[in-house]
């Protein structure tokens, strides 16, 4: 059985999770901001009794900044490494199988989608760029430093 | 010590069992590392714990066990099948006197002589261990539990669905107060809502543990540790009532108790060695809890001779632990970050309390384990600190809900000193080159605005907003400006992300009452972040910069400042050590003060003519070796010696005299005095039980009062006034009856009939029997 992929976009562009990793799509309503935290953190949210942290997946590729004003966002809840987060994403898609197994993307790519690549997979609806979790939420180098 | 001796046997037993499937495969593979490494820490932790407990034939084998591991470890020797298997007759051995040790038996008798010969290199035979004996022994042992053992992941699951729980109820409170209102279902909710609220009161409790349990067996480890090594040394004990998770407590409690080895074995000078170093004969160990940020931190500092770094990278070059071209590049540091390296200790002999090097790499592997840091700082000759780093994984902590532009922030209790109003009478806000300074009551402290370091706009004016003035753990005192105050609450904090702990800022996080996740402060990293310089005062400094022992002829005292004010001196050698409590726990009790320690009472002095304040009571634990008391004041000033002349005071009491010490005149307290009026008196009154004896009998005085008093009775006549507690009399005789008890005594060894309940008087078993439960009957 292959690997079952959660495709997103993330600044105009369809990637891919791998499913596994992601725990639950949310909506999130409550937003509180995070003063002096790296710009990717986008701030806390709780779901049920945990917190979550919030990730603009736009603002860790630097691709600009998710538009949080308007209240409801969507998305995806991952664990790693023993903490909650939640990956604003502009929208969720579908769950689908890989067809292949991750292969390199040979061309460079923009902004900061060479850092959280894993690379290309194939699926039925084309191929996707496999999107790296821990790096999404590390965020940029300089931002991390910040 | 019951409860010590109860926690060692459970540990030994958990030990036992990991270990099990190890030996086996031990035994299949001498040669693996990993495996020899836990057998090590086994018997290593046995032998560690036998020293405090007095187990003799454990300790003789653990160590035996050691030794021989050791040189394995070492490649001094290589393991073969009859090392194995005299190893393993020797865990079997141990194995099966714990279980005589948890099932209350004495130790079996039994000579260990065999086995640890079998040991040694070149021994032939190996040993049957006595298999049967240990199944009989487990057998017993396994019989009714009265506590059971829970995993933490099992507590932490309830411990989040009553947090749900508790999220849930707060929803439907909204909800309810939305609606119209029914008394009915009010007064349903409200019982709902007190239930709920015992229950997360019951789960909390049963993860936390204040670390004072971990703290309270340490003075008498160290006091025994020292006597057997002929050192001297003063521990002083600080933030005992820091709360921390049951299972975290469990975790460092080895740790911590290796440390504490290391620093009375190897840090600490012996008495003649120190006064040559120029340093008081008496060492000071001290250990301190605080909480920082999400982290507790427990600091073992002692004032000893330090670690020599660069004796440390010699010895790694020795052992191969290091190439020549990296050791060259090491800092400081780093050179003394060696000693968690295994098989590496610069210690020169091995002695029966620590010193193979084995503690610190033990140490290091536990405490990693839990997340935790262990960090080591030293300078030869002044002394090293020990920071034990561990997370709190879950607390609750009382804090105060502030907010700055309509955000919500809670600040931990613990840390506040005080909260104005920037616009209060005796409150002036200034600005000096751009940095804030409040005057509170004629005290100045640094300002800072909780809105420009977060950055955020303040929608409130600068004099509308409240100061809370805040003392970090182990920092100066700063005023924090915010918008509002709003409530204090019992948050569950828990850690934040990475990406948010990185601030520096906050602490963790939390949930407030309406669900939304609300960020805990730092205390510390505020003033960090906001620039505010803090002058750490720390005790090592301190101490470092105090006037030096002149001769061992002089008397050390402790020169603090009483409660009333005065400059007073206490010698040294009486203080015991230095506890804190809550002024709750001092009380007026049986015609005096006293103070309550954990499960002691002792009484209290210091206090006459004075406040106590309302906060918590610093006090002095004098010991003369029997008895203690206790001894409030207000703070600490210095370590000195009187070398000067001594005015001694006209009539005894408290103060036996004044001296100049340091160039100011000291009352120096009589701790003789404060022995004879506040233990003296009452020791004599409620231990020694009276006993009155016929004046004019010839046999009772000469035969019978050597026996009653050996039994711990004071022997009076007839002619004693006031009450006796036991009358012993000639059967037939008249007695007064004011005696709690009378033992009748006949002359004949037959009893007279079945009424007659004397005692025959050459009945030496039976009068014994009777003493000691006439005086078991006054006791209670």
């Amino acid at each position: 059985m292959n690997e079952l992929l959660l495709v997103v976009t993330i600044a105009g562009e369809r990637v891919a999770l791998p499913a596994a990793a992601v725990e639950s799509v949310v909506e999130l309503d409550t937003l509180i901001t995070v003063p002096r935290a790296a710009p990717h953190v986008a701030g806390l949210s709780a779901l049920r009794s945990r917190v979550l942290t919030v990730i603009d997946c736009k603002r860790s590729l630097e691709l600009g900044t998710s538009d949080c004003s308007d209240g409801i966002r969507e998305a995806a809840v991952v664990e790693f490494d023993g903490h909650h987060y939640a990956l604003i994403v502009d929208l969720v898609e579908d769950v689908v199988e890989a067809a292949s197994e991750p292969t390199p993307v040979r061309a460079t790519m923009g902004g900061g989608w060479e850092r959280v690549s894993q690379g290309m997979v194939d699926t039925e609806t084309g191929p996707l760029l496999l999107v790296d979790v821990a790096a999404l939420i590390a965020g940029a180098a300089d931002a991390k430093a910040a | 010590m019951d409860d010590l001796i109860a926690d060692f046997v459970a540990e030994c037993r958990e030990m036992l069992e990991a270990l099990g499937g190890e030996i086996v495969a031990w035994e299949a593979q001498p040669d693996d590392r990993a495996r020899l490494d836990s057998i090590f820490r086994f018997v290593h932790t046995v032998k560690g714990n036998c020293g405090f407990f007095e187990f003799p034939r454990l300790e003789a084998l653990s160590h035996a066990a050691e030794d021989a591991l050791a040189d394995v470890r070492g490649n001094r020797r290589q393991a073969d099948a009859h090392l194995v298997s005299a190893v393993l007759a020797v865990i079997d051995r141990i194995a099966e006197m714990i279980a005589a040790i948890e099932a209350g038996e004495e130790m079996p008798a039994g000579d260990d002589s065999a086995l640890i010969a079998a040991l040694a290199p070149g021994a032939e035979g190996a040993v049957a261990p006595a298999a049967t004996t240990i199944a009989e022994g487990q057998s017993r042992a396994s019989s009714a539990p009265r506590t059971i053992r829970l995993s933490v992941e099992l507590l932490d699951r309830v411990m989040s669905t009553v947090s749900d729980m508790v999220l849930a109820r707060n929803e439907l409170a909204r909800r309810l107060r939305e609606s119209a209102s029914d008394v009915p279902v009010d007064g349903a909710f409200e019982r709902l809502s007190t239930i709920i609220a015992d229950m997360r009161d019951a789960i909390t409790r049963t993860r936390m543990q204040r670390i004072e349990n971990l703290f309270v067996g340490l003075p008498r480890m160290v006091r025994d540790l020292s006597a057997e090594l002929g050192k001297q040394v003063l521990v002083d004990i600080e933030g005992g009532d820091v709360e921390l998770d049951r299972e975290m407590i469990e975790m460092i409690r080895d740790p911590l108790t290796h440390i504490i080895r290391n620093a009375v074995d190897h840090g600490i000078e012996k008495p003649a060695e120190r006064l040559k170093a120029g340093k008081r004969e008496i060492g000071i160990l001290a250990v301190s809890a605080r909480q920082s940020g999400n982290q507790i931190l427990i600091d073992i500092h002692d004032d000893g001779r330090g670690i020599d770094g660069k004796r440390l990278v010699a010895k790694a070059l020795d052992v191969g632990l290091l190439e020549k071209d990296d050791a060259a590049k090491l800092t400081h540091r780093e050179q003394l970050a060696l000693i968690f390296e295994a098989g590496l200790s610069t210690a020169k002999e091995v002695t029966s309390i620590s010193g193979r090097g084995v503690g610190m790499d033990v140490v290091r592997s536990n405490v990693e384990r839990i997340g935790g840091i262990v960090e080591v700082d030293s300078r030869v000759g002044e002394g090293t600190r020990m920071t034990l780093r561990v997370p709190l994984t879950l607390t609750i902590i009382p804090a105060l809900t502030v907010s700055i532009d309509g955000q919500h922030f809670a600040i931990p209790r613990s840390a506040i000193e005080e909260i104005v109003r920037s616009n209060g009478e005796s409150v002036t806000l200034e600005h000096l080159g751009g940095a804030g300074v409040a005057t509170i009551r004629g005290r100045r402290v640094p300002e800072i605005s909780l809105a420009e370091i977060l950055g955020i706009e303040s929608g409130v004016d600068e004099k509308d907003r409240t100061l809370i003035v805040l003392r970090p753990a182990g920092a100066d005192l700063y005023a924090l400006s915010v918008d509002r105050i709003h409530d204090h609450e019992e948050l569950v904090v828990k850690p934040a992300a990475p990406a948010v702990m990185a601030t520096g800022l906050y602490a963790g996080t939390t949930l407030a009452d309406d669900g939304s996740p609300i960020l805990l402060f730092d205390p510390a990293g505020l003033a960090q972040v906001g620039g505010v310089k803090l002058e750490t005062l720390e005790r090592a400094t301190r101490i470092a910069e105090g006037p030096v022992a002149a001769a061992s002829k002089s008397t050390a005292v402790l020169l603090f400042r009483a409660l009333d004010g005065s400059r007073r001196a206490l010698r040294l050698a009486v203080v015991d050590r230095i506890e804190e409590v809550p002024i709750s726990s001092v009380k007026e009790a049986a015609g005096q003060l006293r103070v309550q320690l954990g499960e002691v009472i002792l009484p209290l002095a210091g206090v006459a003519g004075a406040e106590l304040g309302d906060g918590k009571v610093r006090l002095f634990r004098l010991n003369d070796g029997a008895h203690e008391v206790g001894y409030a004041f207000a703070e600490v000033i210095d370590f000195a010696t009187i070398d000067g002349e001594v005015i001694h005071a006209e009539r005894p009491g408290e103060i036996s005299g004044v001296s100049l010490i340091n160039g100011e005149p000291a009352e120096l307290v009589d701790a003789h005095w404060l022995f004879a009026n506040h233990v003296g008196a009452a020791a004599r009154a409620t231990e020694q039980l009276v006993c009155r004896l016929p004046s004019d009998d010839p046999w009772m005085q000469n035969m019978l009062r050597p026996i009653v008093e050996a039994a711990g009775y004071q022997v009076v006549g007839d002619e004693h006034e006031g009450e006796s507690d036991l009358v012993i009399a000639a059967q037939g005789a008249d007695v007064p009856q004011d005696a709690a008890k009378t033992i009748w005594l006949r002359t004949e060894p037959d009893a007279s009939g079945k009424k007659d309940d004397s005692i025959y008087r050459y009945d030496r078993a039976g009068l014994l029997m009777a003493l000691k439960t006439a005086g078991a009957g006054r006791g209670k």
